[in-house]
């Protein structure tokens, strides 16, 4: 039995086989319909999510099979001090498979030692996010057709952005691959992330200005300063505001150039960016369905 | 000079950083046996200038010297038998360390859930680094 704790956890041939798998499945929707009839996914959401936990809940649905589970920890045994160990054994007795996120780093790890059905992190505090990261990947295959020989910029908070992490960690493995840091000084990628890219030979810059930057990127990644990741309300207000993606920017961009973001955005990218059809990040979420159905089936050993 | 006497069976474990002694008193939980121990501050080293010295009059395979390797493997591990120095163990970094190092993450599932067992994983062994296997916050190396 295999759980996905981290997008390394998969190696970039088996990722390729996940993402075919999530490419075929894009085209052949009937195929699937019934491939998890009977089976049931538990989602244990200990913070809210939209996107996350309705596209676990929706690749289920569409593959034929049921979802059961709770969207806050209040509205779980957790509120009565229940451990996570304890909730994974018991929910092992109801559902094929768990899709779990957790506002404490690590819980998903101790769910996975003690379950007897496959654990899918689904985000656990400032660590990992690796359904996000297949999601990018996903995306960025599909539309760029390939997942090496290009400049990735990541931009606002590099810090506490675990999406961001992972997906640095998660491309450092392929070739060719230029990263660009843009954020203020307080939100900097993390000294262990530039270490690894330092030992691995990995070029990469750290800039503060987005708009210098940009025009030299074939991917703009963007996160949202994270209100909930502050233990200090006036810091999160001061930088909340540091970079903002408008349409006066993307014209210094290249015309291929593709803007990701794992949502959700607050203001970030003003909402006059949407409709240019370099702004991808709602294609995104339609990647991240249909990867999610092929990471189901890949976990529960299913073939179609 | 102050002079402390020979032990029977045991560890002497010598060349500690100076001030650090306490650490590892604690680290192996030494107050939770019922020993002699004998603690040495600032004793004049050849070596380090000042060096801390323990001293411990125990069964030797009582204790888990895991710890050590973490905090200094330079610290040299006497084990006395018959009041004799029978061997100079040799500290190896641990492949894994339970119950040791606490991690100060708070957020980490561990800052949470008591009953949870504090383990840190070797993951870079010529840079020394232990990191939480939950959270892989590294161990910053100091215990307190």
């Amino acid at each position: 039995m295999r759980h996905l704790m981290k997008p390394l956890d998969f190696t970039t041939e088996e990722l390729d086989q996940l993402f075919d798998l999530a490419d075929d499945i894009q085209k052949n929707r009937a195929k699937y319909a019934h491939a998890c009839d009977g089976k049931i996914l538990a989602t244990c959401f200990y913070e809210p999510s939209t996107r996350t936990r309705l596209s676990f809940e929706s690749a289920m649905l569409s593959l034929g099979g049921q979802v059961l589970g709770f969207a806050s920890a209040d509205s779980s045994s957790a509120a009565k001090g229940e451990s996570v160990a304890d909730t994974i054994r018991t929910v092992s007795c109801f559902a094929d498979i768990c899709a779990m996120r957790h506002p404490k780093e690590g819980a998903p790890m101790v769910a996975a030692s003690k379950s007897r059905i496959p654990v899918i992190n689904a985000g656990d505090g400032g660590h990992e996010h690796p359904t996000q990261t297949l999601t990018d990947l996903m995306t960025i295959r599909s539309l760029k057709g390939r997942l090496d020989n290009f400049t990735i910029g990541f931009c606002g908070d590099l810090k506490f952005g675990r999406t961001v992490h992972s997906l640095v960690h998660a491309l450092m493995r392929y070739d060719n691959i230029h990263f660009v840091f843009i954020s203020p000084e307080e939100l900097r990628i993390p000294s262990y992330v530039r270490e690894e890219l330092r030992e691995a030979n990995i070029p990469f810059e750290e800039v503060i200005d987005l708009e210098s930057a940009i025009g030299n990127l074939d991917l703009l990644y963007m996160t949202r300063v994270q209100r909930e990741r502050f233990f200090n309300e006036e810091d999160y207000v001061r930088l909340k505001d540091f970079c903002i993606l408008t349409k006066a920017k993307m014209k210094k961009a290249r015309p291929d150039m593709l803007v990701l973001h794992p949502l959700p955005r607050v203001n970030e990218i003003s909402v006059e960016v949407d409709d240019d059809p370099r702004a991808v990040y709602f294609d995104q979420v339609q990647y991240g369905r249909f990867v999610r159905m092929a990471l189901i089936l890949t976990l529960l050993e299913i073939k179609v | 000079m102050l002079n402390v006497g020979k032990i029977e069976e045991g560890f002497v474990l010598d060349h500690i950083p100076a001030g650090r002694s306490m650490e590892i008193y604690r680290y192996l939980h030494l107050d939770k046996l019922d020993c002699q121990v004998a603690i040495i501050k600032n004793a004049r080293s050849g070596k380090l200038g000042k060096k801390d010295i323990l001293k411990v009059e125990c069964d030797i395979d009582v204790l888990n010297l895991d710890v050590l390797a973490i905090l200094d493997d330079k610290i040299t591990v006497n084990v006395i038998k018959n009041a004799e120095i029978v061997e100079k163990r040799e500290l190896v970094l641990p492949e894994k360390i339970y119950g040791v190092i606490k991690c100060k993450n708070p957020r980490c599932i561990t800052s949470i859930e008591q009953g949870l067992p504090h383990i840190f994983k070797l993951t870079d062994a010529n840079k020394r680094i232990y990191r939480c296997i939950y959270c892989e916050e590294k161990f910053n190396g100091r215990f307190d």
